[in-house]
């Protein structure tokens, strides 16, 4: 993965270093230190979904079947709720967070007079985001464990794929809020995010959709990140993972190549 | 055109393009060790991307530039390392305190956070912000927030500053406080580089300067040796009656040596100040006012462009 990051065309003043990356990493936890408050309240949101959801919709619901087995409704939709939250956290952090730095406070136009390159603001900002992430899936994690939603020690695995989804989701924002000019743009994202949200078997299986329509969803990125965490947390491990896994690395490595060139032409004109 | 020894940046047909337009316009050159250098010119004249590919911020389309005595198209974290840049506007952390906001700044150079933090207390006293330390940047005035981006510029000890606008959109006494900490620099021999549309922060503060238009290079020199070679020493600005003009101005064709007509005035050069206005009131035309002066930078770019500064 290193080498293919570095082998990304970048031009000879896009230089990588993962030490001047850290230093943007550290910067948002210094801006975070202040507030911590808005940091925390992000682990909330996909709790409440897990107690509304899983437990109160899957005592009506009570068992489904997933891939020939049968399961509690919350242990089916706790890793779908993990999926959309390192959906959720990223995407906020790549669009808004990422706009706000890149065209108010200007900030990596500070970072950029400094040995910082593009390439290290944008691995930085992914690092944070990944960082952040982690925070909110781990202790999810625990809370999926106590609930007895994680039926096998794989479910462990849970946390690097959901890491993956994180990274995949962060990239793609990134890339997509680099063109944007204006605040309202950003609402257009709200606007993608809410029915891969809804619909990309979060909270059903795919065989409620006519056959086109389950190979359409396929497609999506966050069905890609629940059928994943799903199958680890469940316990249902097979080879056929490594193609979601793939997905995801290619998504994370199309968004950087694209932001890292669209930063150099915002930035560095 | 070879780099000297000690030469900070050197280039030499420098030229940036955008969509088509050269907004440098192959410029050369040659600011020295310990020098303040000032680029004089009004919005658009091309001062900020010249500044911006001596940052490395911004990769020249031609030409060939060296700072610090190396190539910023293969160099450009060594380059900025050295480099302490003020921005126009300011491009603080506005949510972090004061005294964060230079430690984050000194560990994107890779300083120790313990060297940081000792650098960032004593560049507080520096910029006169020791009792703001913990104060977010959000509640400073513009002037602290214009010293706190100059001692954030410091972090890395760099041996070139360089500052866009450095002044503007300051009142005065904020303004005064600036140029006060920029003597102080230049006292300690740091190159400075400054960009400015103020034709007495540039007369105070540069000890050579280019003066800039359209992307060009239109004169270069002292403030002093610029007066000198470009306009004669003393002006009368004069205010008149609509109408006239004309007449004044075949009236005086003898006593002065150049004549700048502006929207508001007119402006009569030559070396005898005094003698001009006394040969104005034998004319019998009485102007509304009248103002004897020296001639300044701001007569030398009317000269050298046939427009005003800041218009």
């Amino acid at each position: 993965m290193i080498a293919i990051l570095r082998a990304l065309p970048m031009g000879p003043t896009v230089t990588l270093s993962w030490r001047r990356s850290a230093h943007v990493i550290e910067r948002n936890v210094m801006n975070y230190r202040r507030n911590w408050f808005y940091l925390v309240s992000g682990f909330f949101e996909p709790l409440f979904y897990l107690l509304a959801v899983g437990a109160g919709v899957g005592r009506l619901v009570g068992t489904v079947q997933t891939s020939g087995h049968s399961v509690s409704y919350a242990a089916f939709v706790a890793p779908g709720l993990l999926a959309s939250a390192a959906m959720n956290g990223a995407i906020f952090d790549a669009t808004y967070n990422f706009f706000f730095k890149l065209k108010v406070e200007r900030t990596y136009e500070a970072m950029l007079a400094t040995p910082l390159s593009v390439m290290d603001v944008a691995i930085g900002e992914l690092g944070w985001t990944l960082v952040r992430g982690m925070l909110y899936a781990g202790g999810f994690l625990a809370i999926m464990a106590v609930f007895g939603d994680c039926h096998s020690y794989d479910a462990m695995l849970c946390l690097p794929a959901a890491m993956l989804i994180t990274l995949a989701f962060a990239a793609i924002g990134l890339a997509l809020t680099s063109y944007m000019s204006q605040w309202q743009h950003l609402g257009t994202v709200a606007l993608a995010v809410l029915p891969l949200f809804l619909f990309s078997g979060t909270f059903y299986g795919l065989d409620a959709y006519p056959g086109w329509l389950q190979e359409v969803v396929r497609c999506s990125p966050l069905y890609q990140g629940v059928a994943l965490l799903r199958a680890l947390a469940l316990g249902h491990l097979s080879a056929l993972l490594l193609i979601h896994v793939l997905y995801l690395v290619l998504l994370i490595l199309f968004g950087l190549f694209v932001v890292s060139r669209r930063l150099a032409r915002v930035l560095t004109p | 055109m070879e780099p000297l020894r000690d030469e900070v940046v050197h280039a030499s047909a420098l030229t940036k393009t955008f969509a088509g337009t050269n907004a440098v316009d192959g410029i050369d050159l040659s600011i020295r060790r310990g020098e303040v250098f000032g680029f004089l010119g009004p919005n658009g004249a091309g001062k900020t991307s010249t500044m911006r590919m001596i940052a490395c911020m911004s990769p020249r389309s031609s030409g060939d530039l060296l700072v610090r005595g190396l190539d910023p198209t293969f160099a450009g974290p060594e380059i900025r390392a050295g480099i302490g840049l003020v921005p126009q506007e300011d491009a603080l952390d506005s949510e972090m305190s004061v005294f964060d906001n230079l430690v984050i700044y000194g560990r994107y150079f890779g300083l120790a956070r313990r060297e940081v933090r000792a650098r960032a207390q004593v560049l507080l006293e520096f910029a006169q912000l020791a009792d703001r330390a913990s104060t977010k940047v959000d509640h400073l005035s513009g002037g602290m927030r214009r010293r706190l981006a100059i001692a954030r510029s410091l972090i890395s000890r760099p041996e070139l500053v360089i500052l866009d606008e450095p002044t503007t959109g300051l009142d005065p006494q904020a303004r005064h406080l600036v140029w006060d900490r920029l003597f102080q620099l230049r006292s300690e021999g740091v190159t400075l580089i400054i960009t400015t549309h103020y034709m007495d922060e540039a007369e105070q503060l540069c000890d050579r300067l280019v003066v800039m238009d359209r992307g060009r290079i239109v004169g270069e020199g002292t403030p002093r040796e610029l007066i000198a070679s470009t306009v004669p020493r003393e002006v009368v600005e004069l205010r008149l009656n609509p109408g006239a003009t004309p007449a004044l101005l075949v009236a005086l064709k003898d006593h002065v040596e150049r004549v700048e007509q502006l929207a508001d005035r007119i402006c009569c050069y030559g070396e005898d100040g005094d003698a001009i206005l006394e040969a104005v009131i034998a004319t019998g035309i009485h102007p509304l006012s009248s103002l004897v002066r020296r001639a300044t930078l701001e007569d030398v770019f009317l000269a050298l462009t046939g427009r005003q500064l800041i218009e």
